[in-house]
């Protein structure tokens, strides 16, 4: 008896000790450190490839020789599986990353509501102004909860080949010469717009983009937070939304089209010459440059944004766009945190995103590092716009974002109405 | 009474060493079973109750709201149904053409063992490479649409994808293609052990070979069949890998299931109290079947085996 009693103890006992030694060994990393001072920056981005990938490890570099105790460790991930699965779970645990990418909008406000995320607001007082309107977007209740390091808005990626193929001499400017587009290229027998229905997402930019022409700036803004959406104006962009899927203007299959992955995307179909326009981010470049044969941006890109809806309340050249940045979260040390994001922002680590095409820099006075023609064009009109909506779907919360997503993707299959639309996502809004 | 004591407590004690011993060696099994299934199951469970975004504590308790709102919801009910249209497809159609063709490689051919190969190689591609493989072969205007048109079929062309009323039975031929080599293999195994005796003895009685089928291939085949269409049913109702990556469960729900409504609710929406929900709805779907099938259709086949330790 006593040698089993014995050997039931020591497995106890085992068993509980290697639970303890995982434990203990997660507990004695933080601790462990050489000196007091000397801290280390766990950063969660989504620039996993190319230019981005290279710029983020030689800023982590850079930092950390100017502040020999801050240790940046740069950790790349795919950005779908960051933002929807690595960073809500992390955040939930005990071990969150310092840094992490953000993205603003709703799910920032419920990051701040779950005091997952530090406010920033005294440390970058000094400094915020020189990135102007941009700010706006990461901030809650006027404060300062993440910093973008690069803002962009939506417009047409076009061929300009096939435009003149069309007859189509000056890019529209206004919803009736959109239409008129669009016909001209059926009629040339051309694909007038690729979309990448399958993601959804691209098919919400469509009524998210209706809305910020046909509301009022005031509609528009206090609808991520009160949530109502009795104005007329929302409905109006369903409206508008139907009469272009009437046209049929976009690919065969398009409810099954990915926006992103592949030659037949989306994206692939506009950089081959298969369809002549995409309603898409300022990434787009940089997602079609792999889906061409020799791997090189189509010579006959061009971008134009929205064209305005004439006779609405918006205000003429509201644009919709969206941006990156970065928080820090609930565990990140501080000053050191914030002062890694006031890098970020530094004007030499701004213009070096601007010249590699990465991004569209916020920092006033790095404009000029973009040289890329059609970047030029996305970032002069996002600084001649007076109003830029964030992408509805990221301003509103998760849930609600999602469910606008969910209720577009069924009017472009044919199966939601403009008023089910609305109504759909006004009772995602109810549920929260 | 004293010597009647002593002749006892030796064999308490040898019964509790041997309940000891028990417990020593199953110890790590039931902690591992406890860690990694029952808590996580209770804690769905728990979490079930409330709604919650993953990043607040869980404060909103709404008890059964949860449910109530997932069997309400159309799009989770248009899940449940195609995972029930799946079952019976699965069935339906899986079991005939596998038995069908199982029959047909067992009989002594040339290139017997060519075939049975071909037949399960696609059982062996994950579902992500499949899935991958076929949106490739799918695309509007790909290969399977050239093959149609280059012999001259080019009418029955479809959206394969796009097509609401056409991509859930899409998704179910790729999964045939899949799996079908799992149940040909299964079948073939299953044949394999019906004595040769019994066909020879029918055929000296002069029985048809579709008379052998009838009454003594498929009867015998009978354990082997129950057992496939368990693990078909299952498969079926936990589908999830191979449809998230061809469609996401679209256009608008066309070809959801249960399992990616719940991970469109919870990863995409962070609903997580409520995708929970649909977990908790999922797991006692697959719970109470395999507990009835194992008492109703199971039993028979595993009689003497392991359900009844007595014998």
């Amino acid at each position: 008896m006593k040698r089993w009693t014995l050997i039931a103890v020591a497995t106890g006992v085992v068993a509980c000790a290697a639970v303890l030694g995982v434990s203990s060994a997660g507990l004695a990393a933080p601790s462990g450190t050489k000196s007091k001072k000397a801290v280390t920056l766990v950063w969660w981005h989504n620039a996993n490839q190319g230019a981005g990938k290279a710029l983020w490890d030689q800023v982590a570099k850079e930092f950390h020789a100017a502040h020999p105790d801050v240790t940046v460790k740069p950790v790349p991930f795919q950005n779908e599986v960051l933002q929807n699965t690595r960073i809500p779970i992390a955040l939930a645990s005990n071990k969150p990353p310092d840094v992490f990418q953000n993205w603003g909008g709703g799910s920032l406000v419920d990051q701040v509501k779950a005091n997952k995320v530090q406010d920033l607001t005294k440390y970058v007082k000094p400094w915020i102004k020189t990135i102007g309107g941009s700010a706006a977007g990461w901030q809650v209740n006027g404060k300062q909860y993440a910093i973008p390091y690069s803002v962009g808005v939506v417009g047409f990626w076009y061929n300009k080949e096939l435009f003149a193929k069309a007859g189509i001499t000056s890019t529209p400017k206004t919803w009736p010469q959109l239409i008129a587009a669009i016909n001209k290229l059926k009629a040339a027998d051309i694909t007038p717009i690729a979309v990448g229905g399958k993601d959804r997402w691209p098919d919400a930019f469509y009524w998210d983009y209706l809305a910020t022409k046909l509301c009022s700036k005031t509609t528009m803004q206090q609808s991520a937070v009160t949530y109502n959406f009795k104005d007329p104006c929302w409905l109006k962009a369903g409206v508008y939304v139907q009469q272009l899927l009437n046209l049929k203007p976009f690919q065969d299959g398009f409810l099954a089209t990915p926006a992103q992955q592949g030659a037949t995307s989306s994206a692939g179909l506009v950089a081959n010459g298969k369809a002549a326009m995409e309603l898409q981010g300022h990434w787009n470049p940089g997602v079609m440059q792999p889906l061409t044969p020799d791997n090189k941006i189509p010579g006959f890109l061009g971008w134009f944004p929205f064209p305005n809806v004439p006779g609405s309340k918006a205000l003429p050249g509201s644009l919709l766009g969206g941006g990156d940045g970065f928080s820090c979260s609930w565990k990140a040390p501080m000053p050191a945190c914030a002062q890694f994001l006031a890098y970020v922002d530094s004007p030499s680590v701004q213009r070096r995103i601007g010249s590699t095409s990465f991004g569209l820099p916020v920092r006033k006075g790095t404009e000029s590092s973009v040289t890329d023609p059609n970047l030029k064009a996305v970032l002069a009109a996002r600084s001649g716009s007076p109003f830029i909506q964030l992408y509805l779907d990221i301003a509103f919360s998760r849930a609600i974002g999602q469910a606008l997503d969910n209720a577009t993707a069924d009017q472009f299959a044919g199966k939601a109405t403009p008023a089910q639309v609305v109504a759909k996502i006004a009772a995602a809004a109810k549920k929260k | 009474m004293t010597a009647g004591r002593s002749k006892g407590w030796p064999a308490v004690r040898r019964q509790g060493r041997k309940w000891l011993q028990i417990a020593a060696y199953i110890a790590p099994a039931v902690v591992l079973y406890a860690v990694f299934i029952i808590v996580p199951v209770v804690q769905a469970i728990h979490y079930s109750f409330y709604s919650w975004n993953g990043l607040e504590p869980l404060t909103d308790f709404v008890g059964l709201g949860n449910y109530r709102e997932a069997f309400g919801d159309p799009a989770f009910r248009q899940a449940m149904q195609h995972n029930g249209i799946l079952v019976a497809l699965s069935l339906g159609l899986q079991l005939p053409l596998a038995l069908g063709v199982a029959l047909l490689v067992n009989r002594p051919m040339r290139g017997r063992s060519l075939f049975r190969l071909i037949f399960f190689v696609p059982y062996v591609l994950s579902e992500a490479i499949t899935a991958i493989v076929f949106l490739q072969i799918l695309q509007p205007d790909g290969l399977v649409d050239q093959t149609l048109k280059s012999v001259g079929l080019g009418g029955i062309v479809q959206l394969w994808l796009a097509d609401l009323g056409l991509v859930f039975y899409t998704l179910f031929v790729v999964i045939t293609w899949k799996y079908i080599g799992f149940a040909i293999i299964l079948f073939l195994a299953g044949l394999q052990g019906i004595p040769q005796e019994l066909n020879e003895a029918a055929a000296i009685d002069g029985a048809t070979s579709w008379t052998t089928l009838r009454y003594i291939t498929v009867p015998l085949l009978g354990p082997t069949i129950r057992i496939w269409a368990f693990l078909a049913i299952i498969g079926s109702i936990q589908l999830f890998d191979l449809v998230w990556i061809m469609t996401l469960g679209g256009p608008a729900g066309a070809s959801s299931t249960m399992a990616t409504y719940m991970v469109d609710q919870g990863v995409n929406s962070l609903r997580l109290g409520y995708a929970t929900s649909v977990a908790v709805i999922l797991f006692s779907i697959c719970f109470v079947f395999s507990i009835l099938y194992q008492i109703f259709v199971l039993r028979r086949d595993v009689a003497g085996g392991t359900s009844r330790m007595a014998g």
